[in-house]
């Protein structure tokens, strides 16, 4: 990653994978003892473990062990996906097992949050909307799905169905700005202005001005 | 929209100005960082050429990774030392006060906030950490963050953040006996649901939350994120503000105290605030909850039937099935009598010292059942000494029970404490998802410590306010 200008996500092509179920929870996407580690990397390998493996090591039936899902780089699920920790290492593990984008019912804020600091969509879709693309990629692996972050729209088959994009999000990533490290480090006499203004901050808690 | 609400006035003295995506950046008050979600933040910040910006208004500790039992150093598990050395190379590099074990200040990083007055009123203060919505108890506006948003924070003190709505819960009447402050907050996420509170804050109010102690408001704060609620608070008074008081950042400044409560009164939400949704719910109706599922919005009272999944709501009906069948129960029975092989009495939910005492409590006299492996692991290392003091551990002993050091453990399954195949465990934490603690095949069953008390004697899910009967029985 650089300080320079972050990229643009007006959309993402591709195909889909489906996880079904409802309140699929951080500690299902990566389970905990994954997280004994001190970068990212590697991540992928261990996305959904418990639930793609059993006690041997034994692949379970589990849509990102399938053979006709993995270069998929859409992910399709349902209702409050993403619940529980904030670990970034949830949202992580699925991009790097290859995912670009999510589309589901709801999902979890902080989830979605750090979905979108590494430029990865989560638009939402009504509850029928997202079934019927879940069956669609079921029976059409291959087949190429458009979400359109911009138009906020899904595009399969011969079908284009309305989505919604969170405002901010979609303005973020349309625009290019959902890296907001170098945006906001632009503001910092404002920042340092502000955190005097507090009463709890004591003066020698706020760094002095350095010409840089 | 709500206007006049702690939220709102908070939210204000934090705003520094509206960013192009529409977001607002929020200056951060307090930023506390644990080993598990920080050292990706920090190589990212190297990776730039990046200082920490308020190095001064960050603090940390470990939790998560420490041994509860053998703490001698390098740590037994090479995975867990290297997360220590690379914290303990960060706060060094970047001038940040950690609390180690051998400061005799680690602690769970909701536990040490509020112990030292760190956490104060009327501050931001997140931490990459779902449960720091614990610290809103003090009438903080406390949320968790990813990595990402750590190392936001860590380069410029801000964070860019959309307002949520505001949702004021009150808990009307009185408590009856043997409810706490856990059978408030699980009867809320039950009514609410686990996504309730997806864009919203919770305000929390009414009789029953103003008579708690800060131990109990702490509890309820915190699984606030288990009802989808990013952040959850309680307006500060007099209780806060005695908490604060005896507290490291206050007791030799009386002078300090007075000027900040100036502040914390002025940030309570207005008499005629209004809120985007108010719901009430009857406390004196609440009786001791349990959970049959594997999210914490799947709990009952502990005389209530499992409900048949065809009787909830479509879209709860699946969950429910599967939960169902991990946890091997059957709607229409009570979760009473459910055996159970581990008791878990921690966490920054429960690992305080008001709850290791009202547990004590029960344990008093008794013997945790032959089938049952019990633990206590105190919320930090200062509740464990304060316990000790008072010779709580050894009641806790004598009943045989596992005292041991203070950290998340058996909360996450992270350390060694893990559950084993399918055991079931009577838990004071804050999350029964499955594979939560450590073994994926692992049952795990959400109370109060007074509850996990109870279980631990009978080796089964039993009505605390019962125990008597069950015990001369
Ligand atoms: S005790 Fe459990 S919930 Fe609390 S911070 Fe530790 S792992 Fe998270």
């Amino acid at each position: 990653m650089s300080d320079g200008p972050a990229d643009i996500v007006e959309y993402v092509s591709g195909t889909g994978i489906p996880v079904r179920g409802n309140d699929i929870d951080t500690d299902q996407i990566i389970p905990a003892r994954f997280m004994k580690v001190v970068t990212f990397d590697g991540l992928g390998e261990f996305a959904f473990f418990d639930q793609r493996f059993d006690d041997e090591d034994n692949q379970k039936e589990h849509p990102f062990n399938e053979p006709q899902f993995q270069n998929a780089n859409i992910l399709v699920v349902n209702n409050n996906f993403g619940c529980g920790s904030s670990r970034e290492h949830a949202p992580q593990a699925l991009m790097r097992w290859g995912i670009d984008a999510v589309v589901g019912e709801s999902f979890a804020e902080i989830f979605a949050g750090n979905c979108l600091a590494l430029g990865i969509p989560t638009v939402t879709v009504s509850q029928e909307d997202a079934e019927a693309l879940q069956a669609f990629v079921d029976e059409n692996p291959d087949a190429e799905i458009d979400v359109d972050v911009a138009a906020e729209t899904v595009t399969y088959g011969d079908k284009t169905v309305d989505v919604t994009v969170d405002d901010a999000q979609r303005k973020a990533l349309v625009e290019g700005v959902w890296d907001t490290t170098a945006l906001m480090k632009a503001n910092a006499n404002a920042v340092r202005e502000k955190a005097k203004s507090l009463p709890y901050i004591q003066d020698h808690e706020v760094p002095a001005v350095k010409d840089d | 929209m709500s206007n006049g609400t702690l939220y709102d006035n908070v939210w204000d003295k934090h705003a520094v100005t509206e960013l192009p995506t529409g977001q607002t950046q929020l200056f951060i008050g307090l930023h506390l960082i644990h080993e598990v979600t920080s050292p990706q933040a920090f190589g990212m910040l190297r990776e730039r050429g990046l200082e920490v910006a308020y190095p001064k208004r960050t603090h940390a500790t470990v939790d998560h990774i420490v041994p509860t039992a053998d703490q001698s150093r390098p740590y037994g598990d090479s995975a867990a030392e290297e997360m220590m050395s690379e914290l303990e190379q960060n706060v060094r590099d970047s001038g940040i006060v950690f609390d180690d074990p051998t400061t005799g200040n680690q602690g769970i990083v909701h536990v040490i906030g509020p112990e030292q007055g760190i956490t104060q009123p009327g501050m931001t203060i997140v931490c990459g950490d779902s449960h720091t919505s614990t610290h809103g108890a003090f009438g903080a506006l406390a949320f968790g963050i990813g990595t990402s948003q750590i190392r936001d924070v860590l380069a410029t003190g801000t964070v860019a953040m959309e307002k949520q709505k505001v949702r004021k819960i009150e808990v009307t009447g009185e408590l009856s006996a043997g409810v706490t402050a856990k059978d408030i907050i699980l009867t809320i996420i039950r009514k609410l649901g686990t996504d309730g509170g997806v864009g919203h804050v919770y305000e929390y109010a009414g009789s029953a939350i103003e008579s708690l102690g800060m131990e109990g408001r702490m509890s309820i704060c915190n699984m606030s994120i288990e009802g989808g609620a990013r952040a959850g608070y309680v307006n500060p008074d007099e209780t806060t503000y005695e908490w604060l008081k005896n507290t490291d950042a206050f007791k030799d400044n009386p002078e300090r105290f007075e000027t900040l409560k100036t502040y914390w009164e002025s940030i309570r939400s207005d008499e005629d605030a209004e809120y985007d949704d108010v719901v009430t719910i009857d406390g004196s109706a609440i009786e001791p909850v349990v959970t049959w599922g594997t999210t914490p919005g799947q709990g009952i009272g502990i005389s209530e039937p499992i409900p048949e999944p065809e009787s909830l709501s479509p879209e709860k009906q699946e969950t429910a099935r599967r939960a169902q069948k991990h946890m091997r129960v059957k709607p229409g029975e009570t979760m009473e009598g459910y055996n159970i092989d581990v008791a878990f009495l921690g966490s920054c939910t429960n690992a305080r010292l008001p709850d290791l005492r009202a547990a004590a409590e029960i344990i008093k006299g008794r013997e945790v059942d032959p089938s049952v492996r019990a633990m206590v692991v105190p919320g930090s290392q200062r509740v464990k000494a304060a316990a000790e003091a008072e010779g709580l551990d050894e009641i806790f002993r004598e009943a045989g029970f596992d005292w041991r050091g203070a950290g998340c453990s058996m909360c996450l399954g992270m350390n060694e404490d893990q559950l084993e195949g399918d055991e079931a465990c009577a838990s004071s934490s804050n999350r029964n998802f499955v594979g939560r603690q450590g073994s994926k095949d692992g049952r795990t069953i959400l109370m109060s410590p007074l509850m996990v008390a109870a279980a631990a004697v009978t080796g089964e899910v039993t009505d605390v306010r019962e125990l008597e009967e069950v015990v001369s029985a």
